[in-house]
């Protein structure tokens, strides 16, 4: 052992207790450490209390399993882009081209089998692979030239539009065109029934899609990976992180997440229609993330959050539609909602402050 | 004896500004070598480029004879080379464990771990909690908590544990005391002795020239961007060190090699 110098010859007399603070913690106090270790908590409970605001508000009507599993419907595409956000998010970036992305996949599927006449496989690897590709290309922009996030996907969002645009003459594909040569297009259009509530494969999709991110984000070395570049890329780089790869592959499993949403829009929308491009499908993903409860700031936030930011946005629309009210109230609330999050968030980080 | 860790000629420039200026060093097995030197010396470059950190202009980097080009800290890990950083290199949000094994996670055995790629947590919150409580560091009570729910002197003594466990070749310390209590400062020292006595050497870059003259069995001192000297502790005082480092004298014996 090590010679202590004089003035630390008084150590082996210190106290050796582990220290003892008195527990005078508010009840304010225990739930931001609470909610500090729980993140998905907030969402959810804003949530819950929607639900239980229109339900007492319409009864029955609002609180059935039809109306409930309908906003699942609704929410299912935005839902999916909300999921690959959110990845981007963790990581401290942004993704605002994730909406076009979806969209130009979904005009090359359709194109494949209504213009090209090729089997419906050959249209869904197509479709994956450009959105795929598109990821994969904000990916290498941001981490090997080292642009913002911000300015790569505005580029790309403006660049993948235009594509879109140009490619499909703006020509919208019937259903019936597309049924016609293939059902596979539809598939997650399928729906079955359970008792009163009716469930479409889109929904399921949706589910499983955060099931599986939620286990790859808390279980996988992968997952960890993210928050870490997210929450310190300095840190993350040296303790041995490659940070370039992995956000390189976070944007390009974004890409692929949206070519996902695209085969459930098709399913949900029936015909495949070009200028959908200009639906600000980012903002709504970026909106139900942020909701959500994941920072913007990167590294912190639950997928499941996510999730419910997506069914709050969904809840409130159907809810305030029976209510008969004016939809711009729907959009003054959202922007409620965002701001209060975010304020959430920067209150619950101050509990290690 | 042949250095474990050696470099030679090893040059640095960040634009007009020159941090490593044909730098040498060598670690001797077994050994504890301090390095010392003033406020941009050339210190943390120099160790920044053993790390993998920084990859020098020029020059070599030998580890146990072989010529190593580490192009990031991951190579430098991998060939056995384990560092605590000054600003540590924890990501606050994840907690204890995740910290201690990122990049390095261990998974889980059979199918789980190799087709669904599922971590085993509970294997490294136990070598985790094995691991600081053997350093007898500090008194967590939730191997799970989030690191920025620490205090500095935990924190620290989170990137030490780290390092301490996995480093099987040479462990580098950057200041390894600069937040740490009279109490917690003793036993890094403690650590590092420790750590010696399993055979691995130790680089010890530091200010405390008490901590640095008590445990160090070579002292490197760096001035202007190049090895000054090496010198004896026991042969010199602390103020012929703080003389070299600064300029103030030029010492007689310096050791060639």
């Amino acid at each position: 052992m090590s010679q202590p110098q004089e003035f630390e010859k008084v150590l082996t007399g210190s106290v050796t207790t582990v220290a003892q603070f008195e527990d005078h913690k508010s009840g304010l106090k225990r739930l931001q450490h609470f909610l500090h270790s729980s993140p998905a908590m907030v969402p959810l409970i804003v949530l819950l209390a929607l639900i239980l605001f229109f339900g007492i508000a319409k009864g029955e009507k609002f609180f059935s399993a039809y109306t409930l599993t309908l906003i699942m419907q609704q929410v299912a595409v935005v839902g999916i882009l909300a999921a690959a956000q959110t990845l981007v998010v963790l990581t401290a970036g942004i993704d605002l081209a994730i909406g076009v992305i979806m969209v130009l996949s979904f005009v090359i599927m359709g194109n494949m089998v209504v213009s090209y006449g090729m089997p419906a496989g050959v249209a869904l690897i197509a479709g994956f692979l450009v959105a795929g590709f598109c990821g994969w290309v904000n990916g290498f922009l941001v981490s090997k030239l080292k642009l913002p996030p911000f300015i790569v996907t505005l580029g790309t969002w403006n660049i993948i539009m235009a594509i879109c645009l140009i490619y499909s003459e703006n020509a919208t594909m019937r259903e019936a065109d597309v049924t016609a040569a293939t059902p596979w297009l539809h598939i997650f259009g399928i729906s079955f029934k359970i008792g009163p509530a009716v469930v479409t494969l889109g929904v399921l999709a949706m589910i499983g899609l955060y099931v599986v991110l939620w286990y790859m984000l808390n279980y996988t070395a992968f997952g960890r990976h993210i928050y870490a570049v997210g929450d310190d890329p300095d840190a993350a780089e040296l303790a041995g992180i490659r940070t370039s790869k992995v956000l390189t592959a976070t944007y390009t499993l974004a890409g692929l997440i949206a070519g996902l949403a695209a085969w459930v829009s098709i399913g949900r929308n029936g015909s495949i229609s070009p200028s959908t491009v200009v639906t600000d499908f980012n903002l709504q993903a970026i909106t139900a993330a942020v909701i959500g409860g994941i920072s913007l700031f990167g590294g912190r936030g639950s997928i499941l959050g996510v999730l419910f930011g997506t069914l709050i946005v969904g809840v409130m629309s159907m809810g305030l539609n029976m209510l008969n009210a004016d939809p711009q109230w729907k959009v003054l609330l959202t922007g409620v909602l965002i701001i209060g999050a975010v304020a959430i968030d920067q209150w619950i980080r101050k509990v290690s402050g | 004896m042949e250095p474990i860790l050696s470099a030679r000629g090893l040059v640095k420039r960040y634009g007009r500004v020159t941090a490593l200026d044909h730098a040498d060093f060598d670690l001797m097995p077994g050994e504890i070598l301090a390095v010392i030197g003033d406020n941009g010396a050339g210190k943390s470059t120099l160790i920044k480029a053993l790390c993998g950190a920084v990859n020098p202009d020029e020059g070599e980097i030998r580890l146990e004879g072989q010529v190593m080009n580490f192009t990031n800290p991951m190579q430098a890990r991998n060939a056995g080379i384990e560092t605590v950083y000054q600003n540590l290199a924890l990501s606050p949000a994840l907690s204890i464990s995740d910290n201690m094994f990122l990049g390095r996670e261990i998974r889980k055995k059979g199918l789980a771990g190799s087709v669904l790629r599922m971590l085993d947590r509970g294997a490294m919150e136990k070598r985790a909690r094995d691991k600081l409580s053997e350093l007898g560091l500090m008194t967590i009570q939730n191997i799970s908590q989030a690191v920025e729910t620490l205090s500095g002197g935990q924190r620290q003594g989170v990137a030490v544990a780290r390092a301490a466990a996995f480093g099987s070749k040479v462990v580098i310390m950057d200041e390894p005391t600069a937040a740490l209590g009279v109490k917690e400062s003793r036993r890094v020292l403690e650590l590092i002795l420790d750590v010696k006595k399993r055979g691995i050497p130790i680089i010890l870059i530091s200010h405390n020239m008490p901590h640095v003259f008590e445990v160090a069995d070579r002292v490197h001192i760096h001035r202007l961007g190049r090895r000054l000297a090496v010198i004896n502790p026991k042969e010199h005082s602390m103020s012929d060190a703080v003389a070299y480092m600064t300029g103030a004298k030029v010492p007689e014996g310096a050791v060639a090699a």
